[in-house]
C-alpha cells in the first residue's frame, strides 16, 4: 500500500506550486488557475487524513465535498468577473488592473 | 437525529431566510409600478425582522444538529446589531439605487447583500469548521458580486477582481491550515477539538494558515492589500457594508474560534496577534495620512480600527468579549455616519470623493459637514462622544490580562490617528474652495439613517445600559 508520507508530499508540492503561480502569473485566468490548485491540494489532504488516519469516520470526506462544491462556486464568480473585466477592456492581464493604486 | 431545535434556536437565520426570499419573490413579482415601493418594503421588513430578534430569547448556550450549530446569546446580540448595520445600509442606499444605471438591479443588491448577512450568521453560530468555512464563503461569495455591482464603471470590475482573488487566495490558505487541524486532532468539532490541540509544531504552522482567512476578511495588516483599492472601488453603500458589518462578523468569530478551541495554545496566538496588532495599528495610521481620496482613506481607517478590535480579542475574557462587541456597534454607528455622508455627497455631485473636494464643505452643507465631523470624532475617540467609551473599554480589557506596552502603543496610535481625522474636519471647515460642493438635500431614507447614526454616536456612550446589557450575556461566550 502507498504510504500516507506520498500523498501528502504531492499535495505540499500542488499547495506551494499553486501560491508560486498566484504571485508570478500575469493573466486573471491563470491566477484562478493557480488557487484552484491550492483548493484541490487541501481536498488531497482532508481525504488522506481521513483514509488513513481515521478511517471510522466520514468528517474529512464530507468537508472535501463541501470544499470542492463551494470552490466551485467561487470560481464561478471570480469567472464572471473576469469576463466583466474583458469587456471593459478587452483583455484580462493584471497589469490593466492599476488604475487604483497606493 | 433530532431536528426540533430547528425553530427554537436557529429563529434568526429562519427568519432572515423569510426576508430574502420575500425580496426574490417581490423583485418577480411587482412590475415596474411595484418597484417603486420596493425600497420601503424591504426596510419594512427589516425592520419586522431586527424587532422580533433584537433580544435574545434564550440566555442559555446550546448546541443544535449535534454541536454543528451553537446558539449563543451574546451571538444574538451580535446578529442583531449586525441586521441593525444592514437596515442603516440599506436606507443609505436609496439615493444610489435609484439612479437609472443601477434601478433595474435593485432587487439583486438587496438579495446578495441579505446572503451575506445570512453567511455572517451562521458563521458567528457555528460549531464545526466546516459550519464555519461554508458561512464565511457565503459571506463572502456574493460580497465579491456586490463589490463589482456597477458593472460598467472600471474601478468597480477591478476591485471586484481583487477582492474575489484574494478572498479565493486566503480562504485556500485557511483550508490548508484547517486540514492539518483535522490530521493532527482527529475531529473539527469545536469543542471535541480542544483535547486534540496541543500547539505542536505542525499545529502552530496550521494556526498561521488558518489565521490568514480571518485576518483577510477584518483586513489585518499583513492581509490588507486588498482593503484600499476594494473600498475606493466599490460602490460606496457596498464599501459601508464592507468596512463596518463583514468585518464585525469575522470579529467576532475569531475571538470565540481563539479562545474556545485554541485555548490551550494561547501563548502562541498571543504572541501572533501582539505582532498583528501593533503592525495594523501603526501601518495603516501612516498610511491613512496620504490619502488623497476620502474612501480610501477611510479604508486605512477601519485597518487600524481592526487593529484595536483585535485589543478585545487578545485579551480573552469575557469583559474583552463584552467590549469587542460594543466596540463594533459604536464603531458601526461612526462609520457608517461617515460613509453615508460620502455617498451623500457623492450621488449629488456627480461623484466626488477627493479630500479636495469636501474644502469648504460647510458653507454649504452645514449638517452633513457637522455629522462628518462627530463621526470622524468618534472613531478618534473623543471623550463625549461614543468612539471614546468603547476604546476605554478595549484598552481596559487588553490592559487587565497584562499588555501594557501593547496598549500603550494603541494609545501613541490614537493620537496620530486624530491628526488625520481632523485633516478631513479641517477640510471642511477651513480650507476655501472656490467650487465647493453645491447645496443639495438629501432624500428622506439617507437623512433617516444619518440621524439613526447620529443618536448612535450620541447616545451608546452615556447609555451605560446598553454596556450592561451586553455584558449580562457574554458570560458564556
Amino acid at each position: 500500500m502507498v504510504h500516507m508520507e506520498y500523498y501528502l508530499i504531492v499535495s505540499t508540492i500542488m499547495m506551494f506550486v499553486g501560491i508560486y503561480g498566484f504571485l508570478t502569473r500575469r493573466n486573471l485566468l491563470a491566477m484562478l488557475i493557480s488557487v484552484e490548485l491550492i483548493l484541490n491540494s487541501v481536498d488531497i489532504n482532508f481525504v488522506v487524513f481521513n483514509r488513513f488516519l481515521f478511517p471510522g469516520q466520514l468528517e474529512g470526506f464530507f468537508f472535501a465535498l463541501f470544499a470542492i462544491g463551494i470552490s466551485a462556486a467561487e470560481t464561478a464568480v471570480a469567472i464572471a468577473i473576469i469576463i466583466n473585466i474583458y469587456r471593459n477592456m478587452r483583455n484580462i492581464q493584471v497589469k490593466n488592473l492599476d488604475k487604483m493604486k497606493w | 437525529m433530532d431536528f426540533s431545535g430547528i425553530f427554537t434556536y436557529l429563529y434568526t437565520e429562519i427568519a432572515l431566510v423569510g426576508v430574502t426570499v420575500a425580496a426574490l419573490l417581490y423583485d418577480l413579482i411587482a412590475g415596474k409600478q411595484g418597484r417603486r415601493y420596493f425600497h420601503g418594503f424591504l426596510c419594512t421588513l427589516m425592520l419586522l425582522f431586527i424587532a422580533g430578534t433584537v433580544i435574545p430569547y434564550h440566555k442559555e448556550t446550546v448546541e443544535v444538529f449535534g454541536g454543528m450549530y451553537v446558539y449563543s446569546p451574546v451571538g444574538s446580540i451580535v446578529k442583531s446589531i449586525l441586521a441593525i448595520g444592514t437596515l442603516i445600509v440599506f436606507l443609505q442606499s436609496e439615493s444610489w439605487l435609484r439612479r437609472e444605471d443601477t434601478e433595474f438591479k435593485r432587487g439583486e443588491f438587496y438579495v446578495l447583500t441579505l446572503s451575506t448577512l445570512l453567511g455572517m450568521d451562521f458563521m458567528i453560530s457555528s460549531g464545526h469548521f466546516m459550519m464555519f468555512f461554508i458561512g464565511l464563503e457565503l459571506a463572502s461569495v456574493p460580497m465579491a458580486c456586490l463589490v463589482a455591482f456597477d458593472k460598467y464603471r472600471h474601478n468597480s470590475a477591478e476591485a471586484g477582481a481583487k477582492y474575489i482573488l484574494s478572498a479565493l487566495f486566503a480562504s485556500g490558505l485557511m483550508l490548508y491550515g484547517i486540514s492539518f487541524f483535522y490530521g493532527t486532532a482527529g475531529t473539527l468539532y469545536f469543542d471535541d477539538i480542544v483535547p486534540g490541540i496541543d500547539g505542536s509544531a505542525l499545529q502552530i504552522m496550521a494556526f498561521v494558515f488558518f489565521f490568514t482567512g480571518l485576518g483577510f476578511k477584518i483586513s489585518l495588516v499583513p492581509f490588507h492589500l486588498w482593503t484600499a483599492d476594494t473600498y475606493e472601488g466599490a460602490p460606496t453603500t457596498v464599501t459601508s457594508y464592507l468596512s463596518v458589518v463583514s468585518k464585525a462578523a469575522a470579529a467576532f468569530t475569531l475571538m470565540v474560534i481563539l479562545v474556545k478551541v485554541f485555548g490551550p495554545m494561547a501563548e502562541y496566538w498571543q504572541t501572533l496577534l501582539y505582532i498583528v496588532i501593533v503592525l495594523s495599528i501603526t501601518i495603516a495610521n501612516l498610511f491613512a495620512i496620504r490619502q488623497k481620496n476620502l474612501k480610501r482613506f477611510l479604508a486605512f481607517s477601519s485597518i487600524s480600527q481592526a487593529g484595536y478590535i483585535m485589543l478585545a480579542v487578545i485579551s480573552g475574557t469575557p469583559y474583552g468579549m463584552t467590549s469587542l462587541v460594543f466596540y463594533v456597534l459604536v464603531y458601526m454607528a461612526a462609520n457608517l455616519a461617515a460613509f453615508g455622508v460620502i455617498s451623500a455627497v457623492e450621488q449629488n455631485s456627480d461623484g466626488k470623493t477627493g479630500m479636495d473636494d469636501y474644502n469648504g464643505l460647510y458653507k454649504t452643507n452645514p449638517k452633513l459637514a457637522v455629522i462628518m465631523t462627530l463621526a470622524l470624532f468618534s472613531l478618534a475617540g473623543i471623550p463625549p462622544f461614543a468612539g471614546f467609551f468603547s476604546k476605554f473599554f478595549i484598552f481596559a480589557a487588553a490592559f487587565e490580562q497584562g499588555f501594557h506596552v501593547l496598549v500603550f502603543i494603541a494609545l501613541i496610535n490614537t493620537v496620530i490617528s486624530l491628526y488625520y481625522y481632523l485633516l478631513v474636519v479641517k477640510a471642511m471647515f477651513i480650507n476655501k474652495n472656490d467650487t465647493p460642493v453645491a447645496t443639495f438635500r438629501s432624500d428622506w431614507s439617507t437623512r433617516l439613517s444619518l440621524l439613526l447614526c447620529l443618536a448612535g454616536i450620541i447616545v451608546l456612550g452615556l447609555a451605560s445600559c446598553i454596556f450592561d446589557g451586553i455584558n449580562l450575556y457574554a458570560f458564556g461566550m
